[in-house]
């Protein structure tokens, strides 16, 4: 199986994150930047397939020139080669734009399946999948918890509010996997020392025949009007137990006319 | 008055409360139209129309539930093209976000997702950040699709016309590419769903084990609540994983969430750090979840909680 995994470069969660005030976009550029944690399980879980039934994996970001450190880590895990789409044309595109460059750079390569994280932890709008599914007309078998690939066809165990959807599709499909899924491992020595010869392909909006027009903060059919920073929720009364705890608690609540 | 979609999340013909709230906010924006889709959307366009909706279209081919996504949003799509709605309103849950996606490729429309409040000029505040920035958003290209979270407006009743409109659909191959083969209920029903609860009362590590949870839900009753669960609670097999609260969990924006024996991870606040008020219990009183709680508890929770539980009890007569 041929697999592309879709690689984001998120702003560290645990880092202060903050909009730009000029373009209202998210500054990326002031940040300490990591992989999108989930896609981690996305790598792992292609390699794993890998493993199992062969073929190659081909990693795939959009993103500034500074992505290609998120690109090498995917590689140093195991992936085969990488597609870096980058051009400052992309800046500021929304989730809408982001599908249809994605889009566009899928229909250049071949593969079985396409995998994504369910989430970004900086858009947490867990919607890439379904968009891609829509632009490409490939099945979509998203919120992926497991994933079995036999022959043609897939099958995965969707996470849903009250158990699971047991869902099946031919390939080429378009998985996204929470991360329940597996255990990312680590990269090793050998692997990170590979990644430094793997083959990487840099495109940009003319390359992959992106229409300009399409992308970028200027034309984006979603835009952000203000935002405003609020204070950062403050620490209330913190007690001890005095043996009187739960009573404590319930006047606390009383207080805020909650029972 | 412009028409105002609105998808009505349900369960074999029982609304969920988040659709009766999306009804409410559609009436200080338009003329609110219900869509419901799949099986039982007949019974539940019965009792949507009690919340002020004019039109109430329904349609229940047997590809919306056996298909993944796809159809519904498909169904959208030709209601959009029929008749031409200011905007389009999808309770922000999962699948909620997922057929919005679907939509706003299928209309060639800019896409709002986890929006807190829709003003009448149709400018969406979502909160972004684990809360920190508040950003006025809007669609510039097309129908504006907009995903709102749960909780985000009090649902009230108003009169509608209410008329049933049957339409129909046609679903291409690549809607009908991913087949739902099963459908396998874990979760044990009775409590109020988590993403919906105005509390929400969750266990983590300190908890113990999958006995102990009964102490979580003892206080949950008491209290009328959800129960959640952290991460490493769901992964030790002690609570179903659908109970998760956080970044790859559900979000939950309740009235109060008490927080029992949870840390306080970043990914776990992720999901719950826009509840208007914070409890927490946990025994380490340096424990990052204090750093948020309004009220915060160092104590031991095995005491601590079922004298709560006692206490809401009395209180509550
Ligand atoms: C990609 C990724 C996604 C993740 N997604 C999520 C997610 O969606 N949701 C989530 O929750 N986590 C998530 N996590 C995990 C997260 O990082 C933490 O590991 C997890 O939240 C910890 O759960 P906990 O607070 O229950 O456990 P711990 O961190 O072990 O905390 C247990 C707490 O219980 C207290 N305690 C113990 N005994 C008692 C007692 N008797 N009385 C009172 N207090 C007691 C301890 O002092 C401690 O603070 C994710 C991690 C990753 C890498
Ligand atoms: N710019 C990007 N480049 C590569 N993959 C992306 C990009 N944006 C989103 N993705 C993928 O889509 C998933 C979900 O992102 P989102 O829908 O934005 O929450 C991520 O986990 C990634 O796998």
């Amino acid at each position: 199986m041929n697999i592309v995994v879709l690689v984001k470069q998120v702003p560290d969660t645990w880092a202060e994150r903050k909009l730009d005030a000029n373009d209202k976009t998210l500054d990326r550029a002031s940040v300490d930047v990591v992989m999108n944690e989930i896609d981690e399980y996305a790598v792992e879980e292609a390699l794993r397939i890998k493993e199992a039934s062969g073929g190659e994996v081909t990693i795939l970001t959009m993103g500034p020139a500074r992505a290609v450190e998120t690109i090498r880590k995917a590689l140093s895990m195991g992936a085969d080669k990488a597609v870096h789409l980058t051009d400052d044309a992309l800046a500021g595109s929304d989730a809408v734009q982001t599908s249809y460059a994605i889009g566009k750079v899928l229909d250049t390569l071949e593969y079985d399946l396409v995998i994504a994280g369910s989430e970004a932890t900086d858009s947490r709008m867990s919607v890439m999948a379904a968009l891609l599914a829509e632009r490409t007309g490939r099945p979509q078998l998203s919120g992926a918890r497991k994933v079995t690939a036999e022959g043609g066809t897939v099958r995965i165990e969707r996470q849903t509010d009250n158990g699971y959807d047991v869902v099946e599709a031919p390939t080429p499909a378009i998985i996204s996997v929470v991360e329940k899924i597996n255990e990312p491992r680590y990269p090793s020595f050998k692997g990170i020392m590979a990644a430094k010869s793997k083959p990487l392909t840099t495109l940009s909006l003319a390359d992959a025949g992106i229409e300009a027009g399409q992308v970028g903060l200027a034309s984006a059919p979603s835009q952000v009007v203000e935002f405003a920073n609020k204070p950062p929720r403050q620490a209330g009364q913190v007690v001890k137990d005095e043996g009187d705890g739960g009573v404590k608690i319930a006047e606390f609540l009383a207080s805020q006319k909650i029972v | 008055m412009a028409e105002i979609l609105v998808l009505v999340d349900h369960v074999e013909g029982t609304p969920k409360k988040v659709s009766y709230e999306l009804l409410t906010l559609a009436r200080s924006l338009g003329e609110p139209s219900a869509v419901v889709l799949g099986k039982g959307a007949s019974a539940a366009a019965e009792k949507v129309g009690a919340y002020g909706a004019e039109k109430i279209y329904v349609n229940e081919a047997p590809e919306i539930d056996g298909f993944l996504v796809a159809p519904k949003a498909a169904v959208l799509a030709q209601l959009v093209q029929d008749k031409s709605p200011a905007a389009v309103l999808i309770p922000s849950t999962g699948e909620g976000k997922e057929i919005a996606a679907r939509l706003a490729v299928k209309t060639g429309s800019g896409l709002l997702t986890d929006a807190v409040a829709v003003t009448p000029e149709l400018v969406a505040e979502q909160q972004i950040f684990g809360g920190s920035v508040a950003v006025q958003s809007k669609v510039q290209t097309g129908t504006p699709i907009i995903t709102v979270r749960p909780n985000s407006t009090a649902p009230s009743e108003a009169a509608g016309a209410g008329t049933v409109e049957q339409v129909t659909a046609t679903f291409s191959d690549a809607d009908k590419a991913a087949t739902v083969v099963d459908s396998v209920v874990e979760a044990a029903g009775g409590r109020p769903d988590l993403g919906e609860a105005s509390i929400v009362v969750s266990g983590g590590r300190g908890v113990g084990n999958a006995e102990n949870f009964s102490i979580v839900e003892a206080l949950a009753d008491s209290l009328g609540a959800a129960v959640g669960a952290s991460r490493a609670a769901t992964d030790a097999g002690w609570y179903p994983h659908q109970n998760q609260v956080g970044q790859t969990g559900r979000t939950v924006s309740p009235q109060l969430y008490v927080a029992v024996g949870i840390s306080g991870a970043i990914q776990h606040r992720a999901g719950m750090q826009t509840s208007k008020t914070i409890v927490a219990i946990n025994k380490d009183p340096e424990a990052p979840i204090f750093e948020l709680a309004d009220f915060g508890l160092v104590g031991d929770l095995f005491t601590v909680v079922p004298q709560l539980t006692e206490e809401i009890g009395k209180r509550k007569g």
